[in-house]
Protein backbone atom coordinates (compact mmCIF):
# COMPACT_ATOMS: atom_id res chain seq x y z
CA UNK A 1 0.00 0.00 0.00
CA UNK A 2 1.48 3.42 -0.86
CA UNK A 3 0.40 4.61 3.06
CA UNK A 4 1.49 7.78 4.01
CA UNK A 5 2.58 9.83 1.15
CA UNK A 6 2.84 12.93 3.40
CA UNK A 7 1.15 16.30 2.50
CA UNK A 8 0.93 16.37 -1.16
CA UNK A 9 -0.69 13.90 -4.04
CA UNK A 10 1.84 15.44 -6.68
CA UNK A 11 4.71 17.21 -5.59
CA UNK A 12 6.80 19.34 -8.91
CA UNK A 13 9.83 21.11 -8.35
CA UNK A 14 11.45 23.10 -11.33
CA UNK A 15 10.37 20.58 -13.58
CA UNK A 16 11.83 20.94 -17.27
CA UNK A 17 10.84 19.35 -20.57
CA UNK A 18 12.17 20.60 -24.17
CA UNK A 19 11.41 18.43 -27.29
CA UNK A 20 13.52 18.61 -30.18
CA UNK A 21 14.94 21.25 -31.49
CA UNK A 22 13.52 23.60 -29.56
CA UNK A 23 10.03 23.39 -28.31
CA UNK A 24 9.88 24.32 -24.54
CA UNK A 25 6.90 22.33 -23.24
CA UNK A 26 7.62 23.04 -19.60
CA UNK A 27 9.75 25.59 -18.10
CA UNK A 28 10.80 25.04 -14.82
CA UNK A 29 7.85 24.52 -13.12
CA UNK A 30 6.48 23.78 -9.40
CA UNK A 31 3.23 22.52 -8.35
CA UNK A 32 1.78 21.19 -5.26
CA UNK A 33 -1.39 19.75 -5.53
CA UNK A 34 -3.03 18.66 -1.82
CA UNK A 35 -5.41 15.41 -1.79
CA UNK A 36 -8.95 14.61 -1.52
CA UNK A 37 -9.62 17.65 -3.78
CA UNK A 38 -10.49 18.30 -7.74
CA UNK A 39 -7.53 20.39 -8.84
CA UNK A 40 -7.84 22.14 -12.70
CA UNK A 41 -4.69 22.65 -15.16
CA UNK A 42 -6.37 25.27 -17.21
CA UNK A 43 -5.07 26.58 -20.31
CA UNK A 44 -4.74 26.10 -24.10
CA UNK A 45 -3.86 23.86 -26.72
CA UNK A 46 -0.06 23.66 -26.89
CA UNK A 47 -0.01 24.68 -23.30
CA UNK A 48 2.23 22.06 -22.32
CA UNK A 49 -0.85 19.99 -20.16
CA UNK A 50 -0.32 16.75 -22.06
CA UNK A 51 3.31 16.75 -21.22
CA UNK A 52 2.55 17.50 -17.69
CA UNK A 53 0.37 14.74 -16.88
CA UNK A 54 2.55 12.33 -19.86
CA UNK A 55 5.28 13.16 -17.08
CA UNK A 56 3.60 12.37 -13.77
CA UNK A 57 2.02 9.53 -14.86
CA UNK A 58 5.81 8.21 -16.26
CA UNK A 59 5.15 7.48 -19.52
CA UNK A 60 8.37 10.50 -20.75
CA UNK A 61 10.94 11.78 -18.88
CA UNK A 62 11.71 15.19 -18.15
CA UNK A 63 14.77 16.94 -18.77
CA UNK A 64 15.20 18.96 -15.22
CA UNK A 65 13.88 18.42 -11.94
CA UNK A 66 12.04 16.66 -9.60
CA UNK A 67 8.84 15.18 -9.11
CA UNK A 68 6.87 12.49 -6.94
CA UNK A 69 2.98 11.29 -7.34
CA UNK A 70 1.65 10.25 -3.97
CA UNK A 71 4.93 9.99 -2.33
CA UNK A 72 6.60 7.99 -5.29
CA UNK A 73 9.44 9.67 -7.28
CA UNK A 74 8.54 9.51 -10.71
CA UNK A 75 11.73 8.07 -12.15
CA UNK A 76 12.48 5.73 -9.41
CA UNK A 77 9.40 4.30 -8.28
CA UNK A 78 7.60 4.46 -11.54
CA UNK A 79 5.64 0.94 -11.09
CA UNK A 80 3.95 2.27 -7.59
CA UNK A 81 3.09 4.85 -9.65
CA UNK A 82 1.59 2.96 -11.81
CA UNK A 83 -0.22 0.75 -9.35
CA UNK A 84 -1.92 3.84 -7.56
CA UNK A 85 -2.76 6.46 -10.48
CA UNK A 86 -5.60 6.12 -12.81
CA UNK A 87 -5.27 7.81 -16.40
CA UNK A 88 -7.48 9.34 -19.07
CA UNK A 89 -5.48 10.53 -21.86
CA UNK A 90 -7.04 13.00 -24.38
CA UNK A 91 -7.35 10.38 -27.18
CA UNK A 92 -9.24 7.92 -26.50
CA UNK A 93 -6.76 4.78 -26.27
CA UNK A 94 -8.98 2.04 -25.37
CA UNK A 95 -9.36 -1.56 -27.72
CA UNK A 96 -11.52 -0.78 -30.57
CA UNK A 97 -12.08 -4.18 -31.21
CA UNK A 98 -12.75 -5.18 -28.01
CA UNK A 99 -16.19 -5.26 -26.35
CA UNK A 100 -17.24 -2.61 -23.55
CA UNK A 101 -17.69 -5.49 -21.26
CA UNK A 102 -13.79 -6.68 -22.82
CA UNK A 103 -12.19 -3.86 -22.49
CA UNK A 104 -13.33 -3.65 -18.64
CA UNK A 105 -12.38 -6.73 -17.62
CA UNK A 106 -8.95 -6.44 -19.47
CA UNK A 107 -7.92 -3.22 -17.50
CA UNK A 108 -9.70 -4.54 -14.40
CA UNK A 109 -6.87 -7.94 -15.24
CA UNK A 110 -3.96 -5.85 -15.53
CA UNK A 111 -4.29 -4.17 -12.95
CA UNK A 112 -4.62 -7.46 -10.86
CA UNK A 113 -8.07 -7.40 -9.66
CA UNK A 114 -11.61 -7.78 -10.77
CA UNK A 115 -14.56 -5.59 -11.88
CA UNK A 116 -16.90 -7.29 -9.36
CA UNK A 117 -14.21 -6.47 -6.55
CA UNK A 118 -14.37 -2.28 -7.74
CA UNK A 119 -17.73 -2.19 -9.51
CA UNK A 120 -19.16 0.13 -6.51
CA UNK A 121 -17.13 3.05 -7.31
CA UNK A 122 -17.82 2.78 -11.10
CA UNK A 123 -21.35 1.31 -11.05
CA UNK A 124 -23.29 4.97 -11.62
CA UNK A 125 -21.38 5.69 -14.25
CA UNK A 126 -20.80 2.24 -15.92
CA UNK A 127 -24.18 1.74 -15.56
CA UNK A 128 -25.42 3.94 -18.53
CA UNK A 129 -23.29 2.05 -20.90
CA UNK A 130 -23.92 -1.19 -19.55
CA UNK A 131 -26.79 -1.70 -21.75
CA UNK A 132 -24.16 -1.37 -24.73
CA UNK A 133 -21.45 -4.03 -23.17
CA UNK A 134 -21.67 -6.37 -25.97
CA UNK A 135 -21.11 -3.69 -28.45
CA UNK A 136 -17.00 -3.23 -29.42
CA UNK A 137 -15.57 -0.13 -28.17
CA UNK A 138 -14.83 1.46 -31.91
CA UNK A 139 -18.60 1.41 -32.55
CA UNK A 140 -19.05 3.77 -29.52
CA UNK A 141 -20.50 7.49 -29.66
CA UNK A 142 -18.14 10.39 -28.23
CA UNK A 143 -20.28 10.12 -25.35
CA UNK A 144 -20.25 6.17 -24.64
CA UNK A 145 -16.37 6.31 -25.13
CA UNK A 146 -16.23 8.87 -22.54
CA UNK A 147 -17.31 6.93 -19.84
CA UNK A 148 -15.90 3.46 -20.86
CA UNK A 149 -12.79 5.11 -20.71
CA UNK A 150 -13.50 6.84 -17.31
CA UNK A 151 -14.71 3.20 -15.66
CA UNK A 152 -11.57 1.80 -16.98
CA UNK A 153 -9.26 4.26 -15.47
CA UNK A 154 -11.16 3.73 -12.48
CA UNK A 155 -11.46 0.15 -12.00
CA UNK A 156 -8.21 -0.80 -9.91
CA UNK A 157 -9.47 2.06 -7.23
CA UNK A 158 -6.68 4.36 -7.62
CA UNK A 159 -5.88 7.03 -4.99
CA UNK A 160 -5.04 9.93 -8.11
CA UNK A 161 -7.09 9.87 -11.15
CA UNK A 162 -5.78 12.38 -13.87
CA UNK A 163 -8.13 13.35 -16.55
CA UNK A 164 -6.43 14.72 -20.15
CA UNK A 165 -9.23 17.26 -21.28
CA UNK A 166 -12.11 15.04 -20.94
CA UNK A 167 -14.48 17.25 -21.95
CA UNK A 168 -12.83 18.47 -25.15
CA UNK A 169 -15.71 18.63 -27.47
CA UNK A 170 -18.38 18.09 -25.61
CA UNK A 171 -21.44 19.88 -25.31
CA UNK A 172 -22.67 22.02 -23.04
CA UNK A 173 -24.98 19.47 -20.93
CA UNK A 174 -22.64 16.52 -20.87
CA UNK A 175 -20.12 18.18 -19.40
CA UNK A 176 -21.98 19.22 -16.95
CA UNK A 177 -23.10 15.79 -16.18
CA UNK A 178 -19.12 14.70 -16.56
CA UNK A 179 -18.35 17.37 -13.71
CA UNK A 180 -20.92 15.74 -11.71
CA UNK A 181 -19.36 12.26 -12.35
CA UNK A 182 -16.24 13.95 -10.92
CA UNK A 183 -17.26 15.67 -7.77
CA UNK A 184 -18.87 12.05 -6.65
CA UNK A 185 -15.82 10.60 -7.39
CA UNK A 186 -13.82 13.36 -4.75
CA UNK A 187 -16.22 12.63 -2.59
CA UNK A 188 -14.87 8.79 -2.57
CA UNK A 189 -12.10 10.49 -1.43
CA UNK A 190 -9.92 9.97 -4.65
CA UNK A 191 -7.79 13.07 -5.84
CA UNK A 192 -8.52 14.12 -9.22
CA UNK A 193 -6.25 16.11 -11.40
CA UNK A 194 -7.84 17.47 -14.58
CA UNK A 195 -7.03 19.54 -17.20
CA UNK A 196 -9.39 21.62 -19.24
CA UNK A 197 -8.83 24.35 -22.11
CA UNK A 198 -12.71 25.41 -21.27
CA UNK A 199 -12.17 28.24 -18.73
CA UNK A 200 -15.83 28.18 -17.12
CA UNK A 201 -15.10 24.50 -16.26
CA UNK A 202 -12.65 26.37 -13.62
CA UNK A 203 -15.51 27.09 -11.02
CA UNK A 204 -15.82 23.50 -10.80
CA UNK A 205 -12.14 22.96 -9.08
CA UNK A 206 -11.17 23.73 -5.96
CA UNK A 207 -7.90 24.41 -7.00
CA UNK A 208 -6.83 26.13 -10.35
CA UNK A 209 -3.00 26.27 -12.09
CA UNK A 210 -3.74 28.48 -14.93
CA UNK A 211 -0.77 27.35 -17.59
CA UNK A 212 0.19 29.22 -20.79
CA UNK A 213 3.27 28.52 -22.90
CA UNK A 214 4.78 25.76 -20.61
CA UNK A 215 4.54 28.26 -17.54
CA UNK A 216 2.03 28.68 -14.79
CA UNK A 217 0.29 32.07 -15.05
CA UNK A 218 -0.89 31.51 -11.49
CA UNK A 219 -2.05 28.57 -8.74
CA UNK A 220 -4.59 29.70 -6.11
CA UNK A 221 -8.30 29.02 -5.22
CA UNK A 222 -10.87 30.00 -8.30
CA UNK A 223 -12.12 32.52 -5.58
CA UNK A 224 -8.63 33.77 -5.12
CA UNK A 225 -7.67 34.30 -8.58
CA UNK A 226 -10.77 36.77 -9.03
CA UNK A 227 -10.01 38.64 -5.68
CA UNK A 228 -6.42 39.32 -6.75
CA UNK A 229 -7.80 40.72 -9.90
CA UNK A 230 -6.42 44.75 -9.87
CA UNK A 231 -7.61 46.12 -12.82
CA UNK A 232 -11.33 47.46 -13.12
CA UNK A 233 -13.52 45.50 -15.50
CA UNK A 234 -16.92 47.08 -17.21
CA UNK A 235 -19.54 45.47 -19.07
CA UNK A 236 -20.30 47.89 -22.16
CA UNK A 237 -23.27 47.39 -24.37
CA UNK A 238 -24.53 49.37 -26.77
CA UNK A 239 -27.10 49.39 -29.84
CA UNK A 240 -24.33 48.87 -32.04
CA UNK A 241 -21.51 45.88 -30.95
CA UNK A 242 -18.90 46.57 -33.69
CA UNK A 243 -18.67 49.83 -33.66
CA UNK A 244 -18.49 49.83 -29.36
CA UNK A 245 -15.25 47.96 -30.09
CA UNK A 246 -13.40 50.13 -32.27
CA UNK A 247 -14.59 53.00 -30.37
CA UNK A 248 -13.47 51.51 -27.02
CA UNK A 249 -10.14 50.64 -28.30
CA UNK A 250 -9.16 53.99 -29.04
CA UNK A 251 -9.42 55.34 -25.66
CA UNK A 252 -6.05 55.37 -24.47
CA UNK A 253 -7.44 54.75 -21.00
CA UNK A 254 -8.87 51.30 -21.57
CA UNK A 255 -6.35 48.65 -21.77
CA UNK A 256 -7.97 46.10 -23.08
CA UNK A 257 -11.50 45.76 -24.46
CA UNK A 258 -13.07 42.18 -25.55
CA UNK A 259 -16.59 40.44 -26.50
CA UNK A 260 -17.55 38.19 -23.64
CA UNK A 261 -20.91 36.49 -24.62
CA UNK A 262 -23.65 39.76 -25.29
CA UNK A 263 -21.46 42.26 -24.13
CA UNK A 264 -17.79 43.70 -23.93
CA UNK A 265 -15.83 43.61 -21.17
CA UNK A 266 -13.64 47.09 -20.75
CA UNK A 267 -10.22 46.76 -18.56
CA UNK A 268 -9.31 49.86 -16.95
CA UNK A 269 -6.12 50.60 -14.81
CA UNK A 270 -5.48 53.13 -11.89
CA UNK A 271 -9.34 53.83 -12.56
CA UNK A 272 -7.66 56.22 -15.01
CA UNK A 273 -11.39 56.28 -16.76
CA UNK A 274 -15.13 56.29 -14.34
CA UNK A 275 -18.46 54.69 -15.86
CA UNK A 276 -19.79 58.69 -16.41
CA UNK A 277 -16.91 58.72 -18.55
CA UNK A 278 -17.00 55.98 -20.41
CA UNK A 279 -20.89 56.64 -20.79
CA UNK A 280 -20.17 60.24 -22.00
CA UNK A 281 -17.89 59.12 -24.41
CA UNK A 282 -19.99 56.77 -26.13
CA UNK A 283 -22.92 59.39 -26.47
CA UNK A 284 -20.60 61.37 -27.88
CA UNK A 285 -19.78 58.65 -30.77
CA UNK A 286 -23.64 58.12 -31.47
CA UNK A 287 -24.08 54.92 -29.32
CA UNK A 288 -27.66 54.59 -28.01
CA UNK A 289 -29.21 51.90 -24.98
CA UNK A 290 -25.81 52.11 -23.95
CA UNK A 291 -25.34 49.51 -20.32
CA UNK A 292 -22.21 50.22 -18.20
CA UNK A 293 -21.65 48.37 -15.11
CA UNK A 294 -18.87 47.36 -13.05
CA UNK A 295 -18.16 43.97 -12.52
CA UNK A 296 -16.32 41.30 -11.01
CA UNK A 297 -14.28 39.72 -13.35
CA UNK A 298 -14.13 36.05 -14.60
CA UNK A 299 -11.59 33.28 -14.71
CA UNK A 300 -11.42 34.11 -18.33
CA UNK A 301 -10.50 37.59 -17.51
CA UNK A 302 -7.85 36.80 -15.41
CA UNK A 303 -6.35 34.42 -18.01
CA UNK A 304 -6.41 37.11 -20.62
CA UNK A 305 -4.69 39.78 -18.06
CA UNK A 306 -2.32 37.35 -16.81
CA UNK A 307 -1.05 36.09 -20.05
CA UNK A 308 -0.46 40.28 -21.70
CA UNK A 309 1.57 40.03 -18.52
CA UNK A 310 3.42 36.67 -19.26
CA UNK A 311 3.82 38.43 -22.50
CA UNK A 312 5.01 41.73 -21.22
CA UNK A 313 7.64 39.87 -19.55
CA UNK A 314 8.87 38.15 -22.13
CA UNK B 1 -32.59 39.80 -48.68
CA UNK B 2 -30.40 37.43 -50.50
CA UNK B 3 -31.24 33.69 -49.12
CA UNK B 4 -27.73 31.60 -49.17
CA UNK B 5 -29.37 28.40 -47.51
CA UNK B 6 -33.07 27.27 -48.49
CA UNK B 7 -33.65 24.12 -46.13
CA UNK B 8 -37.14 22.30 -46.71
CA UNK B 9 -37.85 19.23 -44.34
CA UNK B 10 -34.77 18.10 -45.05
CA UNK B 11 -34.38 14.89 -43.59
CA UNK B 12 -31.67 12.01 -43.16
CA UNK B 13 -32.37 8.39 -41.81
CA UNK B 14 -29.50 5.54 -41.40
CA UNK B 15 -31.54 2.69 -41.51
CA UNK B 16 -34.73 3.11 -39.33
CA UNK B 17 -32.63 5.54 -37.57
CA UNK B 18 -33.81 9.67 -38.32
CA UNK B 19 -30.73 11.36 -37.70
CA UNK B 20 -32.06 14.78 -38.87
CA UNK B 21 -36.12 14.87 -39.01
CA UNK B 22 -37.49 17.55 -41.52
CA UNK B 23 -35.34 20.71 -40.63
CA UNK B 24 -36.68 23.81 -42.41
CA UNK B 25 -34.85 27.27 -42.27
CA UNK B 26 -33.02 29.96 -44.11
CA UNK B 27 -29.93 31.86 -43.78
CA UNK B 28 -29.28 35.35 -45.52
CA UNK B 29 -26.18 37.20 -47.02
CA UNK B 30 -23.88 38.41 -44.67
CA UNK B 31 -25.44 36.20 -41.82
CA UNK B 32 -23.69 34.77 -39.07
CA UNK B 33 -25.26 31.67 -37.87
CA UNK B 34 -24.74 29.85 -35.22
CA UNK B 35 -26.02 26.16 -35.57
CA UNK B 36 -26.41 24.67 -32.11
CA UNK B 37 -26.82 21.39 -30.11
CA UNK B 38 -25.75 18.53 -28.08
CA UNK B 39 -23.62 15.36 -29.31
CA UNK B 40 -26.03 13.51 -31.14
CA UNK B 41 -28.71 15.87 -32.34
CA UNK B 42 -27.85 15.44 -35.98
CA UNK B 43 -25.71 18.37 -36.48
CA UNK B 44 -22.81 16.86 -38.08
CA UNK B 45 -25.18 14.82 -40.42
CA UNK B 46 -27.21 18.38 -41.49
CA UNK B 47 -24.16 20.40 -41.98
CA UNK B 48 -22.47 17.37 -44.34
CA UNK B 49 -25.69 17.32 -45.96
CA UNK B 50 -25.56 21.22 -46.77
CA UNK B 51 -22.00 20.72 -48.09
CA UNK B 52 -22.91 18.43 -50.56
CA UNK B 53 -20.99 15.85 -48.83
CA UNK B 54 -24.34 13.44 -48.04
CA UNK B 55 -27.44 13.29 -50.24
CA UNK B 56 -30.34 13.47 -48.29
CA UNK B 57 -33.24 10.78 -47.61
CA UNK B 58 -35.78 13.87 -48.32
CA UNK B 59 -36.75 17.12 -48.69
CA UNK B 60 -34.96 20.11 -50.43
CA UNK B 61 -32.05 21.98 -49.75
CA UNK B 62 -30.44 25.02 -51.67
CA UNK B 63 -26.80 26.17 -50.94
CA UNK B 64 -25.16 29.52 -52.46
CA UNK B 65 -28.27 28.62 -55.10
CA UNK B 66 -27.32 25.23 -55.84
CA UNK B 67 -29.63 22.18 -55.24
CA UNK B 68 -27.76 19.95 -52.30
CA UNK B 69 -28.85 16.70 -53.75
CA UNK B 70 -28.54 17.06 -57.76
CA UNK B 71 -26.07 19.61 -57.66
CA UNK B 72 -23.49 18.43 -54.76
CA UNK B 73 -20.36 19.51 -57.10
CA UNK B 74 -21.58 23.02 -57.87
CA UNK B 75 -22.20 23.22 -53.35
CA UNK B 76 -18.39 22.11 -53.18
CA UNK B 77 -16.99 24.59 -55.44
CA UNK B 78 -19.00 27.58 -54.43
CA UNK B 79 -18.52 27.14 -50.27
CA UNK B 80 -15.73 27.18 -47.75
CA UNK B 81 -15.10 25.14 -45.13
CA UNK B 82 -12.72 24.75 -42.07
CA UNK B 83 -13.12 22.38 -38.98
CA UNK B 84 -10.27 22.96 -35.78
CA UNK B 85 -9.90 18.64 -36.67
CA UNK B 86 -9.13 19.65 -40.69
CA UNK B 87 -7.71 22.59 -41.86
CA UNK B 88 -4.47 22.88 -43.19
CA UNK B 89 -1.63 20.54 -44.05
CA UNK B 90 0.83 20.40 -41.63
CA UNK B 91 4.01 18.98 -43.34
CA UNK B 92 3.12 22.24 -46.02
CA UNK B 93 4.67 25.61 -46.18
CA UNK B 94 2.52 28.89 -45.46
CA UNK B 95 2.77 29.18 -48.99
CA UNK B 96 2.02 25.91 -50.09
CA UNK B 97 -1.16 25.84 -48.37
CA UNK B 98 -2.72 28.82 -49.94
CA UNK B 99 -1.26 27.76 -53.46
CA UNK B 100 -2.70 24.07 -53.01
CA UNK B 101 -6.25 25.61 -51.66
CA UNK B 102 -6.27 28.23 -54.14
CA UNK B 103 -6.03 25.74 -56.77
CA UNK B 104 -8.82 23.13 -55.43
CA UNK B 105 -11.15 26.10 -55.85
CA UNK B 106 -10.34 26.33 -59.15
CA UNK B 107 -8.70 30.36 -58.52
CA UNK B 108 -6.36 30.81 -61.73
CA UNK B 109 -2.81 31.01 -60.95
CA UNK B 110 -1.82 34.51 -61.69
CA UNK B 111 -5.10 35.36 -58.85
CA UNK B 112 -3.29 32.93 -56.70
CA UNK B 113 -0.10 34.80 -56.66
CA UNK B 114 -1.86 38.34 -56.17
CA UNK B 115 -4.20 37.06 -53.77
CA UNK B 116 -1.64 35.53 -51.56
CA UNK B 117 0.53 38.28 -51.14
CA UNK B 118 -2.60 40.59 -50.07
CA UNK B 119 -3.24 37.74 -47.52
CA UNK B 120 0.19 37.16 -45.82
CA UNK B 121 0.39 41.39 -45.81
CA UNK B 122 -3.09 41.44 -44.34
CA UNK B 123 -2.53 39.12 -41.87
CA UNK B 124 1.33 40.21 -40.61
CA UNK B 125 2.47 36.87 -41.67
CA UNK B 126 4.75 37.84 -44.89
CA UNK B 127 7.62 36.44 -42.82
CA UNK B 128 6.30 33.25 -41.98
CA UNK B 129 5.50 32.90 -46.18
CA UNK B 130 8.09 29.98 -46.17
CA UNK B 131 7.57 28.43 -42.79
CA UNK B 132 6.12 25.33 -42.51
CA UNK B 133 2.58 25.70 -40.88
CA UNK B 134 3.41 23.32 -38.04
CA UNK B 135 6.11 25.45 -36.22
CA UNK B 136 3.10 27.90 -36.61
CA UNK B 137 1.61 28.53 -32.84
CA UNK B 138 -2.14 27.59 -32.41
CA UNK B 139 -3.36 31.16 -33.22
CA UNK B 140 -1.71 31.76 -35.87
CA UNK B 141 -2.85 28.38 -38.06
CA UNK B 142 -6.44 29.58 -36.81
CA UNK B 143 -6.18 32.28 -38.74
CA UNK B 144 -4.71 31.38 -41.99
CA UNK B 145 -6.98 28.33 -41.88
CA UNK B 146 -9.45 30.38 -41.72
CA UNK B 147 -8.47 32.82 -44.62
CA UNK B 148 -7.92 30.14 -46.58
CA UNK B 149 -11.16 28.63 -46.53
CA UNK B 150 -12.54 31.88 -48.10
CA UNK B 151 -9.69 32.59 -50.50
CA UNK B 152 -11.62 31.84 -53.36
CA UNK B 153 -14.29 34.42 -51.97
CA UNK B 154 -17.51 31.83 -51.68
CA UNK B 155 -20.67 32.57 -50.48
CA UNK B 156 -20.93 30.93 -47.34
CA UNK B 157 -18.20 29.41 -45.54
CA UNK B 158 -18.76 26.28 -43.36
CA UNK B 159 -17.05 26.61 -39.61
CA UNK B 160 -17.51 23.49 -37.77
CA UNK B 161 -16.31 24.30 -33.83
CA UNK B 162 -13.41 26.30 -35.02
CA UNK B 163 -12.42 27.85 -31.88
CA UNK B 164 -11.94 24.31 -29.88
CA UNK B 165 -8.90 24.30 -27.35
CA UNK B 166 -7.89 28.07 -28.94
CA UNK B 167 -6.73 30.40 -26.02
CA UNK B 168 -9.19 32.84 -25.01
CA UNK B 169 -7.33 35.89 -26.56
CA UNK B 170 -7.05 34.74 -30.05
CA UNK B 171 -10.59 33.12 -29.83
CA UNK B 172 -11.37 36.91 -29.96
CA UNK B 173 -9.45 37.55 -32.24
CA UNK B 174 -11.06 34.82 -34.26
CA UNK B 175 -13.98 36.41 -34.36
CA UNK B 176 -13.17 39.37 -35.11
CA UNK B 177 -12.37 38.02 -38.41
CA UNK B 178 -15.68 36.35 -38.33
CA UNK B 179 -17.18 39.82 -38.30
CA UNK B 180 -15.16 41.39 -41.24
CA UNK B 181 -15.92 38.49 -43.43
CA UNK B 182 -19.85 38.68 -42.58
CA UNK B 183 -19.09 42.65 -43.07
CA UNK B 184 -17.78 41.62 -46.56
CA UNK B 185 -20.80 40.25 -47.66
CA UNK B 186 -20.19 36.10 -46.92
CA UNK B 187 -22.47 34.21 -44.86
CA UNK B 188 -21.00 32.24 -41.75
CA UNK B 189 -22.33 29.28 -40.76
CA UNK B 190 -20.65 28.19 -37.67
CA UNK B 191 -21.27 25.54 -34.89
CA UNK B 192 -19.22 25.65 -31.52
CA UNK B 193 -19.83 24.30 -27.93
CA UNK B 194 -18.44 27.51 -26.16
CA UNK B 195 -21.53 29.07 -25.33
CA UNK B 196 -20.65 32.94 -25.20
CA UNK B 197 -19.60 33.00 -28.69
CA UNK B 198 -23.29 31.47 -29.44
CA UNK B 199 -24.10 35.35 -28.26
CA UNK B 200 -22.06 36.43 -31.52
CA UNK B 201 -24.39 35.36 -33.92
CA UNK B 202 -26.81 37.29 -35.70
CA UNK B 203 -29.46 34.20 -35.29
CA UNK B 204 -28.79 30.75 -33.83
CA UNK B 205 -30.65 27.34 -33.84
CA UNK B 206 -30.38 24.49 -31.69
CA UNK B 207 -30.88 20.89 -32.61
CA UNK B 208 -32.66 18.70 -30.26
CA UNK B 209 -32.97 14.64 -31.24
CA UNK B 210 -32.41 15.75 -35.11
CA UNK B 211 -35.07 18.06 -35.27
CA UNK B 212 -34.93 22.24 -34.73
CA UNK B 213 -36.26 23.24 -31.65
CA UNK B 214 -35.48 26.99 -31.51
CA UNK B 215 -34.42 29.60 -34.09
CA UNK B 216 -34.02 32.90 -33.48
CA UNK B 217 -31.44 36.22 -32.33
CA UNK B 218 -29.46 35.06 -28.80
CA UNK B 219 -32.02 37.93 -27.80
CA UNK B 220 -35.36 36.79 -28.53
CA UNK B 221 -34.24 33.45 -27.12
CA UNK B 222 -33.20 34.46 -23.98
CA UNK B 223 -36.27 36.58 -23.72
CA UNK B 224 -38.33 33.24 -24.82
CA UNK B 225 -36.56 30.83 -22.53
CA UNK B 226 -36.17 33.80 -19.40
CA UNK B 227 -32.37 32.91 -19.49
CA UNK B 228 -29.46 35.01 -18.56
CA UNK B 229 -27.66 33.47 -21.34
CA UNK B 230 -27.17 31.33 -23.96
CA UNK B 231 -26.16 28.17 -21.61
CA UNK B 232 -29.50 28.84 -20.22
CA UNK B 233 -31.45 28.47 -23.42
CA UNK B 234 -28.88 25.46 -24.11
CA UNK B 235 -29.72 23.44 -20.92
CA UNK B 236 -33.44 24.16 -20.88
CA UNK B 237 -33.53 22.81 -24.90
CA UNK B 238 -30.94 20.01 -24.33
CA UNK B 239 -32.03 18.65 -21.39
CA UNK B 240 -35.22 17.64 -23.50
CA UNK B 241 -33.65 15.39 -25.65
CA UNK B 242 -34.63 11.83 -25.10
CA UNK B 243 -32.15 10.58 -27.85
CA UNK B 244 -29.32 9.52 -25.57
CA UNK B 245 -26.79 8.46 -28.43
CA UNK B 246 -24.25 10.34 -27.11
Amino acid sequence: MTGNYGEFAVCCENITKTYPPDIQALKNIDLKVSPHQIFGIIGPDGAGKTTLFRMLTTLILADEGKATVLGYDVVNDYQEIRKYVGYMPGRFSLYQDLTVEENLKFFASVFGTTVEENYDLIKNIYRQIEPFKNRRAGQLSGGMKQKLALSCALIHKPKLLILDEPTTGVDPVSRREFWEMLQNLKNEGITILVSTAYMDEAGLCDTIALILNGEFLKIDTPKNIVQQFEPEIFSVQSNQRSKLLTDLRRLPEVSSCYAFGDSIHVTVENKKISEEELQNFLLKNGHEQIEIAKIEPTVEDCFMELSKQQEENN
Amino acid sequence: MEKVIEVQNLTKKFGDFTAVDHISFEVYKGEIFGFLGANGAGKTTAMRMLCGLLPPTSGKGLVAGFDIHTQSEEVKRNIGYMSQKFALYEDLKVWENIRLYGGIYGVPEDEIIKKTDELLKRLGFEKERNSFVKSLPLGWKQKLAFSVAIFHEPKIVFLDEPTGGVDPVTRRQFWEMIYEAADRGITVFVTTHYMDEAEYCDRVSIMVDGRIDALDSPKNLKNQFKANNMDGVFQQLARRASRKAD
